[in-house]
């Protein structure tokens, strides 16, 4: 090991605390609404009523001790665990698809740990002022009102995170009663537990721990690293366009545009001259810098404060970047005040961007990856429609009893038996008949219940043996066993099964 | 070398020196190390205060923390705290859970069971559970039984009867099927004779000529088998004697064997060597009267009963 090197290695790398400046413009304007969207779904879904005959007025619920998911019209037993394997699926399926279109979109817009800390930086912006307040009260000494500042920042964080915790409770029991009982102290012990967990990692990762948790926890944005290709479009500096030949220049008097319109206004006649040539005052200065070889970058580091992961877009793309589209808007913010061009730093695709005459950049789809991710999307999704829309009232398992297989009786007929488990996923009472298709009426015995009645979540179970002649069982290799509710010949549903005979012995 | 005396110089020793200069390190641990450690003192102290810990005298400390069970004889008892007090508390639990279904059971008949949808599903999962705790190891878990061993408890053929009745008699008071050896009574043509008649009365393949005079055999006193079997070899379900003329073997593997000598072969081996090895236990005593119901219903159930 190199000498000393003990010393200066930590267990681990301390944080450098990341002050945002806020910024104005299309992708913070798209954040917020996205951030008020997902907010207003989040906290005011469990409020929304809902009547419901046998469960509470809650439009969305997750009745865990009565085994069901309620949700609007649906009501979701486990036995439609395939539903949420589609869902995972296509959750899955969608953030390949977009990434591999537009990149981290996902991370810089819609992820929670991103809206949850854009939230908390927003309160922290509205108690303790702009970046530089911010960083001021950061180094001054803990006084009154660092005092008050920070911990009012943090009381307010703290209060966020129990919302936000109760909120997700609210999901799985009534949620105004939950909200008396939690607070008289009547809640199930689970309630607590589960918000106290919430609060605590809430207010963990979204107040303390923020862009760390993008960078050290989270392995999605990682792995879609392996998503990109040269075709996506990404947040890109186009570094050939800002950094010219001898590379960025800040504004300086004599090279700048406020002196450049000075000088105008002063020398009437030459700006009139000026002006014939059809040329802004930004467009001259630019003119004029890039003679001199300097790129457009005026180097004013805004792109780097407004980052909530605090990293320096012009050093390349990079992984810890969340690709949340603000150092856009602050770029385009300066380069309109200088009248430069806009697009500095913009979505971009690295195939673009390395080729001799960029065009302007445009979302690619026509790739083999692309496609088969949206092929995937659209048929998933379909199915997942599909199966839902013409899900039945009931859920039915048979299985044929296979010890043993088969049974020779007295008279050398053949039997199978098979055991049917019928679950009413219907709101009220339900009859079921059974009958068989593909033998003889008389071959099906149900012993008391050929009929049998099914209270609404619950299930029942049904033993039904058949018994079939020698000769008739060996050319019986499958019949269809039938399940009907009473009344509703339409939602009847078969299902196909062995008849085994000796001859079929292994 | 020059990298030896640069280490040397930053990084404290033991002061010790081997061989000139070979030194061991005296490195501090790693402070998240040694908060770890402090950790998992108070944790240990913390524990033990609560739960059983040091052995003290006869005995140990118990800690502060409790646990009250119903033992085996129906006593509360208030323990200190152990993993098999918790064990008969959770027994406990599931058998006051499965309490209301038993007392159903016990009140209700037969036929009443039979047909409730509820306790039919309450028989099918717990006598599953039953059977195989109890039946399965000889009548194998689906009751399907072992040819020349153990019954098929699936077929429609009862050798004791398959009414409810029949079927807890059996379960209560246990059964022995016997049958004589016939090898040192009658000849070895006798009993060939003997199983030509038992394979005609299936229709199993046999020799008509030794089948007739099998059959005369069979009502003679000579061999006397109508005494157990009855006259129309159908048997007899007071004593267990099977019925000779269906198509269910039990003690002679007949379906299995190969060609017709075989299944011939077959029926000999069991009329000359005899059977002494039908013997089903007694469940009465070891079983509750609820779980013999349960299980009476379930066998019925599953070869249909009578």
């Amino acid at each position: 090991m190199q000498t000393g090197l003990e010393d200066q290695l930590g267990l681990y790398q301390k944080r450098i605390p990341i002050f945002t400046r806020s910024v104005k413009g299309n992708f913070r304007r798209f954040k917020t609404s996205v951030l008020v969207l997902a907010y207003a779904i989040y906290f005011l879904l469990p409020w929304l009523p809902w009547s419901r005959l046998d469960a509470p007025a809650q439009a969305v619920l997750f009745d865990l001790p009565g085994r069901r998911f309620l949700i609007f019209g649906l009501t979701v037993y486990p036995q439609d665990v395939i539903w949420l394997a589609l869902l995972l699926f296509i959750a899955a399926i969608l953030l390949f698809f977009v990434t591999g279109l537009v990149g981290r979109a996902f991370c810089g817009y819609f992820c929670f740990q991103t809206l949850w800390t854009d939230f908390y930086i927003w309160i922290e912006h509205k108690i303790q002022g702009e970046r530089p307040a911010r960083v001021r009260l950061y180094r001054q000494p803990w006084d009154r009102e660092k005092v008050l500042k920070v911990g009012g920042t943090h009381v307010l964080w703290v209060l966020a995170s129990f919302w936000t915790g109760l909120t997700f409770v609210a999901y799985f029991t009534y949620a105004p009663q939950l909200v008396v009982d939690f607070f008289t102290a009547q809640a199930a012990t689970a309630a607590y537990i589960t918000t106290g967990i919430l609060t605590l990692s809430t207010y963990a990762a979204a107040g303390l721990m923020r862009e760390q948790i993008c960078t050290y926890v989270c392995p999605y944005g990682r792995f879609q690293s392996v998503m990109y290709e040269a075709e996506t479009l990404a947040v890109h500096y186009d570094a050939r366009r800002g950094e010219g030949t001898l590379g960025r220049a800040v504004v300086r008097a004599g090279r700048g545009i406020v002196t450049e319109r000075r000088r105008a206004a002063a020398e009437g006649g030459v700006a009139v001259e000026r002006r014939r040539d059809n040329l802004s005052a930004g467009q001259r200065a630019l003119a004029e810098r890039q003679e001199k070889g300097y790129g457009d970058c005026v180097d004013c580091g805004l792109c780097v404060q407004v980052c909530p992961v605090g990293i320096d877009i012009r050093e390349g793309l990079q992984y810890k970047c969340i690709s949340c589209g603000l150092c856009i808007d602050a770029c385009n913010t300066i380069m309109d005040s200088f009248g430069f061009p806009r697009g500095l730093i913009r979505y971009d695709s690295e195939k673009n961007l390395a080729a001799a005459t960029p065009a302007a950049p445009k979302v690619q789809w026509k790739r083999l990856k692309t496609i088969g991710y949206g092929v995937a999307l659209v048929l998933m999704t379909g199915y997942l429609g599909y199966s839902v829309a013409t899900r039945g009232s009931f859920d039915r398992a048979v299985n044929q009893i296979r010890q043993p297989l088969y049974v020779v009786l007295s008279n050398g007929d053949i039997r199978n038996r098979y055991q049917i488990r019928i679950t009413n996923k219907a709101a009220q009472d339900q009859v079921y008949v059974i009958s068989a298709r593909g033998i003889p009426a008389d071959a099906l015995d149900l012993g008391n219940f050929r009929e049998i009645t099914i209270k609404p979540g619950h299930s029942g179970l049904v033993q039904a043996s058949v018994r079939l002649p020698l000769a008739v069982a060996t050319k019986t290799p499958h019949f269809e066993l039938v399940i009907t509710p009473q009344g509703k010949p339409a939602e009847e549903r078969s299902e196909k099964v062995r008849f085994d005979t000796p001859g079929k012995r292994p | 070398m020059s990298e030896q005396k640069l280490q040397s110089q930053t990084v404290q020793t033991t002061g010790h020196a081997w061989d000139g200069d070979l030194q061991e390190y005296n490195n501090p641990l790693p402070a998240w190390w040694v908060y770890t450690f402090y950790a998992t003192v108070i944790f240990s102290i913390v524990y033990w205060t609560i739960y059983p810990s040091w052995p003290f005298g006869k005995g140990w400390i118990g800690g502060v923390s409790d646990i009250t069970y119903v033992n085996s004889e129906g006593e509360t008892k208030t323990h200190s705290w152990n993993t098999r007090a918790l064990l008969l508390e959770d027994l406990n639990q599931a058998a006051s859970a499965q309490k209301p279904y038993f007392d159903k059971v016990s009140a209700m008949t037969y036929e009443q069971i039979a047909k409730d949808p509820e306790m039919n599903g309450f028989i099918l999962s717990s006598g599953k559970a039953l059977f195989a705790d109890n039946c399965a190891p000889c009548h194998q878990a689906g009751g399907q039984g072992v040819v020349g061993f153990f019954p098929n408890l699936t077929d429609d053929d009862w050798l004791y009867g398959g009414s409810f009745d029949t079927i807890h008699e059996t379960l209560m008071g246990g059964r022995r099927g016997y049958m004589p050896t016939f090898g040192e009574v009658l000849s070895g043509e006798q009993i060939d004779q003997l199983a030509n008649y038992v394979a005609s009365l299936s229709g199993t393949n046999h020799d008509a000529g030794k089948a007739a005079a099998g059959n005369v055999l069979f009502h003679s006193e000579t061999a006397a088998c109508y005494y157990c079997h009855s006259s129309d070899a159908k048997g007899r379900k007071d004593i267990g004697a099977p019925n000779l003329t269906d198509n269910i073997w039990l003690w002679a593997d007949v379906p299995a064997a190969e060609g017709a000598e075989g299944k011939i072969a077959a029926i000999r081996g069991v009329i000359s060597s005899g059977l002494n090895r039908g013997v089903m236990p007694a469940w009465a005593g070891r079983l509750s009267p609820e779980q013999i119901k349960v299980l009476t219903v379930y066998v019925h159930e599953l070869g249909g009963g009578q």
